[in-house]
């Protein structure tokens, strides 16, 4: 088994099918192989232990995790937003490698005889040699990609995913050659980022034309969407606000070969997916959840569950267009208590997953799955009687306040609701009396105001005088990352300081 | 039973007889006869007989990136290459699974 086979079997019966589009550059299913084929001897030919990328997205994507796989070692992508300092610790975890750049990350990478780095182009046009291209290994275990997580506090993980991992993904979830002939797929996130890799091996297996953006701007994925008769797209909940936003009152019309959007990634607001749906009647909307360890979607909320959940009166039925769906065939999904008892619905607890595509795995750190298999995501959420999956944010966010556990989330929207309000992010900040208490980061709409004391008393009234922020400040922006994450430790970091400060 | 084989998830197979290829899904454990085109499926690296012909009752063809089960649906296979041979198991013929009804998720 390996992952290869994905590509085999999409030039064997598609070859002259477009799979890569990017600019002015194509390569067909055919061409995408030989091209992979070609870089695997290379790869092997350099004694290489990794295949690693420092580049935005370019057909060397799609191409290194082939050719990686062809040549037995493991692909690893690395964010090229990083530091220098970070890039080249991670760079030092990998070595020996062999790691295409591009002009401007070459320039980040400090020379060492155990890194050999090669242009993108190079990359892209090895040389067809005699040489036989190498027979991909079967080994199911062998480590296909390595992913490098944003660790919260410490070096960032080195979390593993096996050829058998992907594989069970892909078969489980895919059905091959499902794409029609004209089908394309307009894609935004960046390579280091799991929606990035099973991005590229789903739409191989489907067969279906990827359109590459090397980054994320409303007006051009627009422009994308139009040139190349887009049907599908994957993005991130801050692309579908920022493409909202640019569109105004100007829907379906700008888009009108779209069929498909897929979003993950982060919690989308509802507002937002409400007037997505509006904009695009055609459009079938599917929320996937998943994660770096699970080799991406576990569970999906589809295009009929939107439908419905807008269409309803009921809110019980309604409030589903917040949820991240059901579980895929492929997977088992269970929320437990803090002591691995099993909840039932509307019980808020942590989310366990288990199934052939859960690594759960890291470098160093081995495997996190229990003795039956279950990973522990560390996502709170609860389902619902029929089975629909909410998230309830991240267990290390829960604010615990004298032994009661608070989630940020409810916090939140209760603040998210006042009209004055923009952006809100609710965080822990150490306090003497009860150990933590909620602190939060407001950003106000342009020209609105509001008192400290008038938030402080909404969340008191809504909620509960528990829940009631201690802390309230406002700011310009809330701090993201590139996926439209809010970082939440940034801001807390600013209260710990501003805590310790009052104390000391 | 003559030429039967151990079906481990993940196992690839290749007929004697034409081009089909397959891959193990999932399969029962224990030892199964596996067939394309009437003679017994090989291991994908091994040569297979110079005399073995494709059975013309045994030529429905086996189709790429279809899956294909058993009546139970206790064992499943994914074609990885299309051939001439259609399968069987056991000596009874295997039937295309219904396709999935997904929406891409990424």
């Amino acid at each position: 088994m390996n992952i290869a086979m994905i590509l085999d079997m999409a030039a064997e019966a598609f070859g002259d099918r477009v799979a890569v589009v990017s600019g002015d550059s194509r390569y067909t299913y055919a061409e995408l192989r030989v091209a992979a084929q070609c870089a695997a001897i290379a790869v092997r030919d350099s004694g290489a232990r990794y295949l690693a990328l420092l580049d935005v997205n370019s057909p060397a994507a799609p191409v290194a995790i082939f050719a990686a796989a062809y040549a037995g070692v493991s692909y690893v992508p690395l964010n090229y937003r990083l530091t220098r300092a970070e890039i080249n610790e991670l760079v030092d975890r990998i070595a020996p490698a062999l790691l295409i750049v591009n002009a401007d990350t070459r320039a980040l990478v400090d020379p060492r005889a155990d890194v050999q780095l090669i242009d993108r182009a190079d990359f892209l046009s090895m040389p067809a040699t005699d040489t036989v291209a190498p027979e991909p290994a079967e080994d199911p275990r062998a480590v296909a990609v390595q992913l490098f997580t944003s660790g919260t506090t410490g070096k960032p993980k080195a979390a593993i995913l096996r050829h058998e991992n992907l594989m069970s993904y892909i078969v489980g979830t895919v059905e091959f050659a499902a794409a029609e002939e004209d089908d394309a797929i307009l894609v935004t996130v960046p390579p280091y980022h799991i929606a990035g890799i099973s991005s590229v091996l789903s739409s191989t297996y489907a067969c279906r034309r990827m359109v590459q953006l090397e980054n994320f701007e409303a007006k051009a994925w627009l422009e994308a969407c139009a040139r190349e008769n887009v049907s599908n797209a994957f993005i991130v909940p801050t692309m579908l606000s920022r493409i909202v936003e640019h569109l105004g009152t100007r829907g379906a019309a700008e888009l009108p070969t779209l069929r498909a959007l897929a979003y993950g990634g982060g919690k989308m607001p509802q507002s937002t997916i409400e007037r997505a749906m509006q904009l695009f009647p055609q459009v079938d909307f599917t929320n996937a959840y998943g994660l770096t360890e699970t080799s991406s979607t576990i569970a999906v909320l589809g295009p009929d569950d939107h439908r419905v959940a807008a269409a309803s009166g009921d809110p019980a039925i309604r409030r589903r267009l917040a949820s991240v769906g059901k579980p895929t065939a492929a997977v088992e999904i269970e929320v437990r208590d803090e002591e691995g008892r099993v909840l039932g619905p509307e019980e808020a607890g942590l989310v366990f997953v288990r199934g052939g595509q859960v690594s759960g795995e890291y470098l160093a750190l081995g495997s996190q799955l229990d003795a039956d298999g279950w990973f522990p995501t560390r996502d709170r959420g609860y389902t619902d009687a029929e089975g629909f999956l909410f998230l309830d944010g991240r267990a290390d966010d829960v604010i615990v306040r004298g032994g009661e556990n608070i989630s940020p989330g409810e916090i939140e929207d209760v603040l998210l609701s006042h009209p004055a309000v923009a952006d809100a992010a609710v965080v822990a900040m150490p306090d003497e009396q009860w150990g933590e208490v909620a602190a939060a980061a407001i950003v106000l709409k342009a020209g609105a105001s509001v008192t400290v004391a008038e938030l402080q008393e909404r969340v008191k009234q809504q909620l509960r005088s528990s829940r009631v922020p201690q802390a309230i400040v406002f700011r310009d922006a809330l701090p993201y990352n590139e996926l439209g994450k809010v970082l939440r430790r940034v801001i807390r970091q600013e209260f710990v300081q501003a805590a310790s400060a009052l104390s000391a | 039973m003559l030429n039967t084989a151990v079906l481990k998830a993940g196992a690839r197979f290749k007929s004697a007889v034409c081009d089909t290829q397959v891959m193990v899904i999932k399969a029962p454990a224990g030892e199964h006869l596996l067939s394309c085109g009437g003679s017994a499926m090989i291991a994908a690296s091994s040569t297979p007989p110079a005399d073995a012909k494709l059975d013309p009752n045994a030529a429905g063809e086996t189709l790429i990136g279809k899956r294909y089960v058993n009546a139970d649906e206790s064992v499943e296979l994914l074609c990885t290459k299309g051939g001439k041979g259609s399968l069987a198991l056991n000596g009874t013929p295997l039937e295309v699974k219904q396709a999935k009804q997904l929406p891409s998720s990424d």
